[in-house]
């Protein structure tokens, strides 16, 4: 056999270009569809609005500079405040769930799983419906409440802020859980073992071994979990009223509403600069972690 | 309490202490659904010593480790520590730190921050921590090494970490679960020494689950060998090796050549042992036991005690015939298989050098021994 048979192994570089055609109608797709909208989306945020809702095609940054007012500050900071709320809550419930489901034994882990994600089934705004009826003067809470004489009267829940972070905690649940438990079931149970032998009480094993060694499943599911709650709009809608207001309500409120259609562009892309900073966040997390744990 | 000038009191406290076995288990049972893991194992293990509990796999050795380190309790019986129950007592306040067969190293910590693990949980000042970990170090050689992360050390680096994390709490006990089952037979043999030398220089007193019977003989000051969730003997290496209780302990602790046969007549001193195979004639044994005369018998005799010739020797020493089935050179020494009967084999070994070329395949060959050195086990 001639020796340079040997010293020339397939190019991969080669079948990468070529499948890379497979990309094409894909990547039209999104260029098309996704791309083209957005640019179109950024230009007018940039226009002003006409007398009867029509686009005026002068730059002006006037739209960004308005979002400075104070009531477009409050329901931005209202917006963020919900979502980190939203973030934490989940957090809260959904780590013991989270660890439970990936420790429990294995043949019952698939089954948990669905269970977990079996709201998905359902539409979200008929769920988003039931928990009116259960939330309402009349509903589930407050009658349980009444006839185990805790209450008095009625509580209002519904259309309150309560009411919001109880129905987007409820909703983004699922996207917290399961980047959990992928990042419990991948964590040796013999390091947790290792540092309760090692005098670690039960809570310095879960902040100095468990929590560190899942901070990828944890920053993922925040992420997960905070950037649909942030740009969210029918639940703060039906659940929240008017005094609830979030980032998602405005952008829709000015669309459609006011007819301001370069506002609510801005408002879109103020949105979307805070979703890629969370996102930048977590890509230069990950991207540390992997450092640490290969020791570079 | 008492007044200051009570020096009887302090003195009998002291050889209270010294004379306290470190661990002291008493009939510990534990259960896993029906199987019963660990069935009344009892022993005592002094301070200082190297303790191996030897078995093979599924013996109930690790369930004995774990319930040590706290992290099972066991459904029956009591278990001390400097003559304390651990019984309920958690891990983190057990004073035993267990070296885990994977090492189960942090792998988002450096190598000093693992090592310095256990002092921080116990809030050990950091200067304190600082010249503890180093001195850790220093006695498993990774000094200079401190700000490794573990994926980037090797096998035995890691090794070492696992141990120096250990030994560097202090502990009473330190647990060893296969500690170098993970190593490769070369860098395992340089481990075994390395280790024994860091137990005896450092004081520690160590249980060490193996079921490498060459690893548990070396390093060990004393040998439990377990089976199907009993303790069936404990004691020296030489003892458990060259008096082992039954056939099992026998072949499990090394190679184990038997012949059933009956107990005969007495001869002099010694009794006579006739071999099932009517071909062989009778064989000299010397026991204590006062076993009546046609009672059914294994004769077992370990490779070394052998000694080969071509003819058959004039000796009053029990000599068995053979003949040589195979010849295995195995480097330092050399192995024979020889048939000593219709499917029974027995090895034997000569150092390469005198035996070289003695013996070949289908020759003819007597086997011979001294009295004292077979053992009986009747059924």
């Amino acid at each position: 056999m001639p020796s340079h048979d040997l010293s020339s192994p397939p190019a991969p570089r080669r079948s990468i270009c070529r499948s890379g055609w497979l990309a094409a109608p894909g990547l039209l797709w999104m260029g098309l569809f996704f791309l083209a909208p957005l640019a179109l989306v950024f230009a007018i945020s940039f226009a002003s609005r006409g007398t009867y809702g029509g686009i005026i095609w002068e730059f002006t940054a006037t739209n960004y500079l308005d979002l400075l007012h104070p009531l477009y500050g409050k329901i931005l900071g209202q917006s963020l405040w919900y979502a980190t709320l939203t973030t934490a809550i989940c957090f809260v419930l959904g780590f013991p769930l989270a660890y439970t489901i990936a420790r429990s034994p294995a043949r019952w882990q698939p089954v948990l799983l669905l269970l977990v994600m079996l709201p998905f089934w359902t539409n979200f705004l008929v769920r988003t419906y039931a928990w009116m009826i259960v939330l309402r003067q009349d509903g589930l809470v407050n009658g349980l409440l009444l006839s185990l004489g805790i209450v008095a009267a009625p509580l209002e829940l519904l259309y309150t802020p309560t009411a919001v972070v109880i129905g987007l905690v409820y909703g983004y649940l699922p996207f917290m859980v399961l980047p959990l438990y992928v990042a419990v079931e991948r964590l040796d149970p013999l390091l947790v073992e290792a540092a309760w032998d090692l005098y670690a009480s039960r809570w310095a094993v879960f902040t100095r071994v468990v929590v560190p060694l899942t901070m990828p499943g944890i920053v993922g599911g925040c992420v997960l979990v905070f950037i649909p709650s942030i740009g969210s709009f029918i639940t703060p809608d039906l659940l929240g009223g008017a005094r609830s207001m979030m980032i998602g309500n405005l952008i829709q409120h000015e669309y459609l509403v006011v007819r301001d259609w370069p506002l609510g562009s801005a408002v879109s892309f103020v949105l979307m600069a805070i979703v890629m900073a969370a996102v930048a966040l977590y890509y230069r997390h990950a991207a540390r972690t992997a450092e640490a744990l290969e020791g570079r | 309490m008492a007044t200051s000038s009570t020096p009887p009191f302090t003195a009998s406290e002291q050889s209270l202490s010294s004379t306290l076995p470190t661990i002291d288990i008493r009939g510990i049972v534990r259960r896993h659904g029906a199987v019963t893991a660990v069935d009344r194992v009892s022993f005592q293990v002094r301070r200082g010593e190297f303790f191996s509990i030897l078995g093979p796999s599924g013996a109930g050795k690790t369930s004995v480790l774990r319930m040590l380190a706290g992290f099972e309790d066991p459904d029956e019986g009591d278990l001390l520590i400097d003559g304390q129950s651990m019984l309920g007592v958690p891990p983190n306040r057990r004073p035993v730190n267990l070296v885990f067969q994977s090492y189960a190293l942090f792998p988002h910590l450096t190598v000093f921050e693992n090592v310095a693990f256990g002092l921080k949980m116990r809030r050990v000042s950091s200067a304190l921590v600082d010249e503890q970990v180093r001195q850790a170090l220093t006695m498993v050689k990774l000094l200079g090494k401190e700000t490794r992360m573990p994926a980037q050390l090797s096998g035995g680096e890691q090794q070492r970490v696992a141990l120096a994390r250990a030994l560097v709490n202090k502990p009473a006990v330190v647990l060893l679960d296969e500690p170098l089952a993970a190593l490769d037979q070369q860098l395992r043999q340089a481990m075994q020494v390395e280790l024994k030398s860091i137990q005896e220089r450092a004081g520690l007193t160590c249980v060490c689950v193996t079921h490498h019977q060459e690893e548990a003989m070396m390093m060990s000051d004393r040998i439990a060998v377990m089976h199907q969730g009993r303790m069936w003997q404990v004691g020296s290496p030489r003892e458990v090796y060259e008096r082992p209780c039954n056939l099992f302990v026998s072949r499990f602790l090394g190679v184990s050549n038997e012949l059933p046969g009956t107990i005969d007549v007495s001869s002099g001193e010694d009794r006579l042992f006739q071999p099932a195979d009517n071909e062989q004639a009778p064989l000299r044994v010397r026991f204590v036991g006062t076993e009546q005369a046609g009672r059914s018998a294994t004769l077992s005799l370990r490779p070394e005690h052998i000694r080969m010739a071509q003819e058959r020797p004039s000796t009053s020493d029990p000599v068995l015939s053979g003949e040589i089935e195979k010849v295995l050179f195995a480097g330092s020494d050399t192995k024979y298989l020889v048939r000593v009967g219709h499917d029974r084999f027995w090895e034997t070994r000569m150092t390469s050098n005198a035996s070289s070329s003695l013996f070949s395949v289908g020759d003819p060959v007597f086997l011979h021994w001294s009295p004292t050195d077979a053992r009986l086990y009747f059924e």
